[in-house]
C-alpha cells in the first residue's frame, strides 16, 4: 500500500499541467475562470487540441487513438483539466459511445465513428430517458419496428443534454414489446440527428440555460447497420455504458476549482468589516469541505487503483456508486459555497442587459456565474442515476439485501 | 514492498504485501479464537480489566515488538503494520494496553529515546514484561498539547516532579510513565516542556485508576516530590513538545484504524440484523428506508477508511506541516464517520441496540472514546481553519 504518487505520476501531472497552461486558448480560460460553462465552440476547440496531442481518447485502446494511460493517469488528467479550469471532454463521445463501440461495435461502425468522436467532428447525445422512464429506465416505450433494411422509430426522449448541438444520438428503443422481461426487448441504435422526423424542443433549466431538450421521433428511418450489438440485446450495451468508467464521476477537480474560486472571492468581499476569508465560521466551512474532498480523493484512488490492478477487465466496482453520491454531494456543497460567498451579488443575472450597462465587472460576472453553477448542479444528484438509485445499487451489490 | 507495477510503470498501490496479509490473518485468527464477546466479558471481570494471558500471546506473536527495530527485539514494522493490528483490535474491541504501550510509548522512544533507553525498554516491551503509559494531558488542558502545568525542577544532580496528569489511558497498568513536565516557561509555552521516563512505582507517584465509558482503564496520576535522574530525560530538555506531537500523531493514526475496525463490526452486525429481524411480516432490511441508511453507513465507513489510510501514510511523512495538516484532516473525517456509523447502528437495531448485553453499544462507546482521544473533530477543524 502506498498512497504517495510515484515519481512517474508526479512527472505526468507536471506534463499535463504544463500542456494545459501552454495550450488552453486564453479567451476560453478567461470565461471559465469567471465560472461560466464552456460554449459549444469552446468544447470543440479544446477537445481538438487535446486530440491532436493524442489525449482525447482517455481510456480508449491505443489502436483507436487512446493515450494508453493507466486509470491513475487518467484521473490525474481529469483533475488537472477541471482545476485549470478547461472545458471537459465530451463525456457522450469519450466515456459513453466510444467505449461502447470499441466493445460492441462492428468494424465498420468503429472506423466510421471513433476517429470523428475523438475529434468531436460528431457531437453525440444520449437518448435514454423518457417522460415515463427516468430512474426506471427499462420501462422505456420509444418503439422501433423493422421494415426491410431499416427500423422505423416513433416516440419521445427527454432530458436529452445538448441534443440541440448534436450530430448523432445513441438511442435506446423497444424492438420487442412482447419480450418476457422488459429488459429483453430493447435495442441500441445510432441515429443521425438530421434524419427527417426528428424534432428537438428546448427545455430551459432553472439556471436559465438551454442544456436540456425533448426529442421527438416521428417515423424516423434508421438503417439496420446502425444497430449496435444484437437486436433486443441493447440493455447489455446500456448496462455496460452506465457501469463503464465511472471513476471520473466524482468530478473532484471541479469541486476543488469551485472552492478555489470561492476563496478568491472571499478575499475580496467583507463580512463585519473584515474580509470574509478571515471569518472563523467561514474558514471552518471550507476546512470541512476540504476534509470531505480529501477523503473522497483517497476513496477515488482506491477505486481507480483496483481498476488498474484488474487491467480494466474488472466488473464495475460498486464503490463507484460511493464516488457518484459523495462526489455530487461535494459538487453541490462547493457550488453552494461559492454562491454564498457572493452574497447579494449572486442575484443579478449576468446577461446582455447587465453587460451592456456596466464597465467590465469581473466580480459581478463571477458572482452571477456562481449562482448559475449552483442552480444547474442541483441536477448532479439526479443525472447519471439518481443518488437514491446509487444507494439501491449499493444495497444490492455490496450489502446483498 | 509497497509499490505495484503496471506495464512496467510503478503506480500508487493499495494492496497488502504477503507478509502483511500473514500478519492480518494471524491477528484475526487469534481474535476469532480468544476474543468473542463472551470471552471479552471474562477479561473485563479481572482486576486489571484486560487479559494478561492474551498480553503474553501478543508477545509470542511478535505484536508487542512489531514497530521496533530488530536490534531491540522488534520486527521492524511500521505504521501500516500497526494499522492492520489496530483494525483487527477494533473489530474485537480488545482491552489490553497495546495503544498505550506499543503505539504511544513506542513512538515516544522512537522519536525521543537514546540508544541506552531504547535498549533498556523496548526489548522488555517486546517480550511482554513491561508496559508504558503516555502521561501528558492535564485536567485544565482539554486538547491543548502546550497546556502543561506539571513542573520539573532541578534538584542536585536530577529533577523533582510535581503536579498531576488526568485520564491517562492505562496509567494504572503501566510500569513506566512517559510523562511531560515544564522545565521552563509558562503555561501554553511551546518551549520548556520536557519528557521524562518515570517509574510508576516511584515514591511520590499516586495513581487513582478507574473505568472509562468504553470499559477501558485510565488513571489520574498525582506527582509529589518525585525524584528522577538526568538519565530519565527523554529527548532534549525543553524540547518535549515535538516528541509529544509525534506520539499524538501515531496515536491518531492507530486509533483511526481501530475505529475503522469498530465501524466494520457495527456495519456487519447491523446488516445481519436487518436480514433477520422481521416487522410487518418482512425482514426490516427489505424496507428501502433501512436499506438506504445501511448504504449511507457503508459510504461513510469507506470514507473513514480512506482517511485512516491517509493518517497511516502520513505518520512518517518528513514535512511536519504537511503531516500535521493531513493527520488533522484524517482525525476529523474518522471521528465524524465513527459517530455517524455508531449512531446509525443503534438506531437501526432499535431497542436491542440500547442494551448492555448486546455488542453494538460497546462499539458505540469505543468510537466515542476514540473521537475524544487526542482532540475531537471540532478541535481539529478549528486548527485546520486557523
Amino acid at each position: 500500500m502506498d498512497l504517495r504518487f510515484t515519481p512517474e505520476e508526479t512527472a505526468f501531472r507536471e506534463e499535463v499541467r504544463a500542456f494545459i497552461r501552454d495550450n488552453l486558448p486564453t479567451d476560453i480560460r478567461d470565461r471559465m475562470r469567471l465560472g461560466h460553462g464552456p460554449r459549444k465552440e469552446d468544447t470543440v476547440r479544446w477537445q481538438r487540441i487535446l486530440n491532436k496531442k493524442g489525449w482525447a481518447g482517455l481510456s480508449w485502446p491505443k489502436e483507436w487513438g487512446g493515450p494508453g494511460w493507466t486509470a491513475i493517469q487518467k484521473m490525474i488528467f481529469l483533475e488537472e483539466n477541471q482545476v485549470a479550469p478547461a472545458p471537459e471532454l465530451s463525456s457522450f463521445n469519450i466515456t459513453m459511445i466510444g467505449p461502447v463501440l470499441i466493445q460492441f461495435g462492428t468494424e465498420e461502425q468503429k472506423k466510421r465513428f471513433l476517429p470523428r468522436a475523438a475529434n468531436l467532428d460528431d457531437w453525440w447525445c444520449q437518448g435514454f430517458s423518457e417522460p415515463g422512464a427516468g430512474s426506471d429506465l427499462a420501462s422505456l416505450k420509444t418503439a422501433a419496428k423493422l421494415d426491410g433494411d431499416h427500423y422505423v422509430v416513433n416516440g419521445q426522449k427527454i432530458w436529452t443534454s445538448t441534443a440541440h448541438h448534436a450530430d448523432w444520438c445513441f438511442l435506446l428503443v423497444r424492438t420487442n414489446p412482447q419480450a418476457a422481461k422488459r429488459q429483453e426487448g430493447i435495442s441500441f441504435l445510432l441515429v443521425d440527428m438530421k434524419t427527417p422526423g426528428i424534432t428537438v424542443r428546448p427545455i430551459i433549466s432553472i439556471d436559465g440555460s438551454h442544456h436540456l431538450n425533448e426529442v421527438f421521433f416521428d417515423d424516423v428511418k434508421v438503417p439496420v447497420n446502425m444497430r449496435v450489438y444484437q437486436e433486443n440485446k441493447g440493455w447489455d450495451v446500456a448496462k455496460f455504458l452506465l457501469g463503464n468508467e465511472r471513476t471520473g464521476i466524482a468530478r473532484l477537480g471541479k469541486s476543488k476549482e469551485r472552492v478555489k474560486a470561492a476563496k478568491a472571492m472571499a478575499a475580496q468581499v467583507n463580512a463585519n468589516g473584515r474580509p470574509l476569508i478571515e471569518d472563523a465560521a467561514f474558514r471552518q466551512r471550507i476546512a470541512q469541505l476540504e476534509v470531505d474532498m480529501q477523503a473522497l480523493e483517497i476513496t477515488q484512488y482506491r477505486v481507480v487503483s483496483a481498476y488498474d490492478k484488474a487491467k480494466g477487465n474488472g466488473r464495475p466496482d460498486p464503490l463507484s456508486s460511493v464516488l457518484k453520491v459523495k462526489g455530487t454531494e461535494l459538487l453541490q456543497a462547493t457550488t453552494e459555497l461559492a454562491m454564498d460567498v457572493a452574497g447579494p451579488l449572486s442575484m443579478p443575472v449576468w446577461a446582455e442587459e447587465l453587460a451592456a450597462m456596466n464597465e467590465p465587472d469581473d466580480m459581478l460576472e463571477a458572482a452571477s456565474a456562481s449562482t448559475g453553477s449552483y442552480l444547474f448542479l442541483r441536477a448532479a444528484s439526479i443525472y447519471g442515476g439518481t443518488n437514491e438509485i446509487q444507494k439501491n445499487i449499493l444495497t444490492k451489490a455490496v450489502l446483498g439485501l | 514492498m509497497w509499490e505495484g507495477s503496471l506495464n512496467g510503470e510503478r503506480t500508487m498501490d493499495f494492496e497488502l504485501s504477503d507478509e502483511q496479509r500473514l500478519l492480518q490473518d494471524s491477528v484475526s485468527r487469534l481474535m476469532a479464537d480468544r476474543y468473542s464477546f463472551e470471552q471479552r466479558k471474562g477479561y473485563l471481570k479481572t482486576p486489571e480489566g484486560f487479559s494478561a494471558a492474551l498480553w503474553s500471546q501478543y508477545a509470542d506473536l511478535g505484536l508487542l515488538g512489531l514497530p521496533f527495530a530488530e536490534e531491540y527485539g522488534g520486527f521492524g514494522g511500521g505504521a501500516q503494520e500497526i494499522m492492520l493490528v489496530m483494525q483487527a483490535f477494533g473489530r474485537a474491541l480488545t482491552l489490553e494496553p497495546y495503544l498505550a504501550t506499543v503505539v504511544l510509548g513506542g513512538a515516544a522512544l522512537r522519536h525521543g529515546g537514546s540508544d541506552r533507553q531504547k535498549a533498556a525498554i523496548l526489548p522488555a516491551i517486546a517480550e511482554g514484561s513491561m508496559k508504558l503509559a503516555f502521561a501528558h494531558s492535564e485536567r485544565q488542558a482539554r486538547y491543548d498539547l502546550t497546556d502543561v502545568l506539571t513542573t520539573a525542577k532541578r534538584s542536585g544532580g536530577g529533577w523533582v516532579l510535581d503536579g498531576s496528569k488526568s485520564v491517562v489511558v492505562h496509567g494504572e497498568a503501566a510500569d513506566k510513565l512517559v510523562l511531560s513536565a515544564r522545565t521552563s516557561g509558562d503555561r501554553y509555552d511551546e518551549h520548556g516542556i520536557t519528557l521524562f521516563l518515570v517509574d510508576a512505582a516511584a515514591p511520590g507517584v499516586a495513581r487513582r485508576g478507574y473505568a472509562t465509558r468504553d470499559e477501558q482503564r485510565a488513571a489520574d496520576i498525582a506527582l509529589s516530590n518525585v525524584a528522577v535522574s538526568d538519565a530519565d530525560v527523554l529527548g532534549e530538555v525543553g524540547q518535549g513538545l515535538a516528541i509529544v506531537q509525534r506520539v499524538v500523531e501515531a496515536g491518531i493514526a492507530a486509533t483511526a484504524a481501530e475505529c475503522v475496525g469498530a465501524m466494520e463490526a457495527m456495519h456487519s452486525m447491523t446488516l445481519e440484523y436487518s436480514k433477520t429481524r422481521e416487522q410487518f411480516g418482512k425482514p426490516i432490511g427489505s424496507y428501502q428506508v433501512v436499506q438506504h441508511r445501511l448504504a449511507d453507513m457503508f459510504m461513510t465507513m469507506e470514507q473513514g477508511r480512506s482517511m485512516a489510510m491517509l493518517a497511516t501514510m502520513m505518520v512518517d511523512q518528513p514535512d511536519a506541516d504537511e503531516r500535521a495538516r493531513k493527520i488533522a484532516m484524517a482525525k476529523v473525517g474518522v471521528g465524524q464517520a465513527g459517530r455517524y456509523v455508531s449512531q446509525s447502528a443503534i438506531q437501526m437495531h432499535g431497542g436491542i441496540g440500547m442494551t448492555e448485553e448486546y455488542a453494538v453499544g460497546h462499539y458505540f462507546r469505543r468510537c466515542m472514546a476514540i473521537e475524544r482521544l487526542f482532540g475531537d473533530p471540532a478541535y481539529y477543524l478549528q486548527k485546520l481553519a486557523a
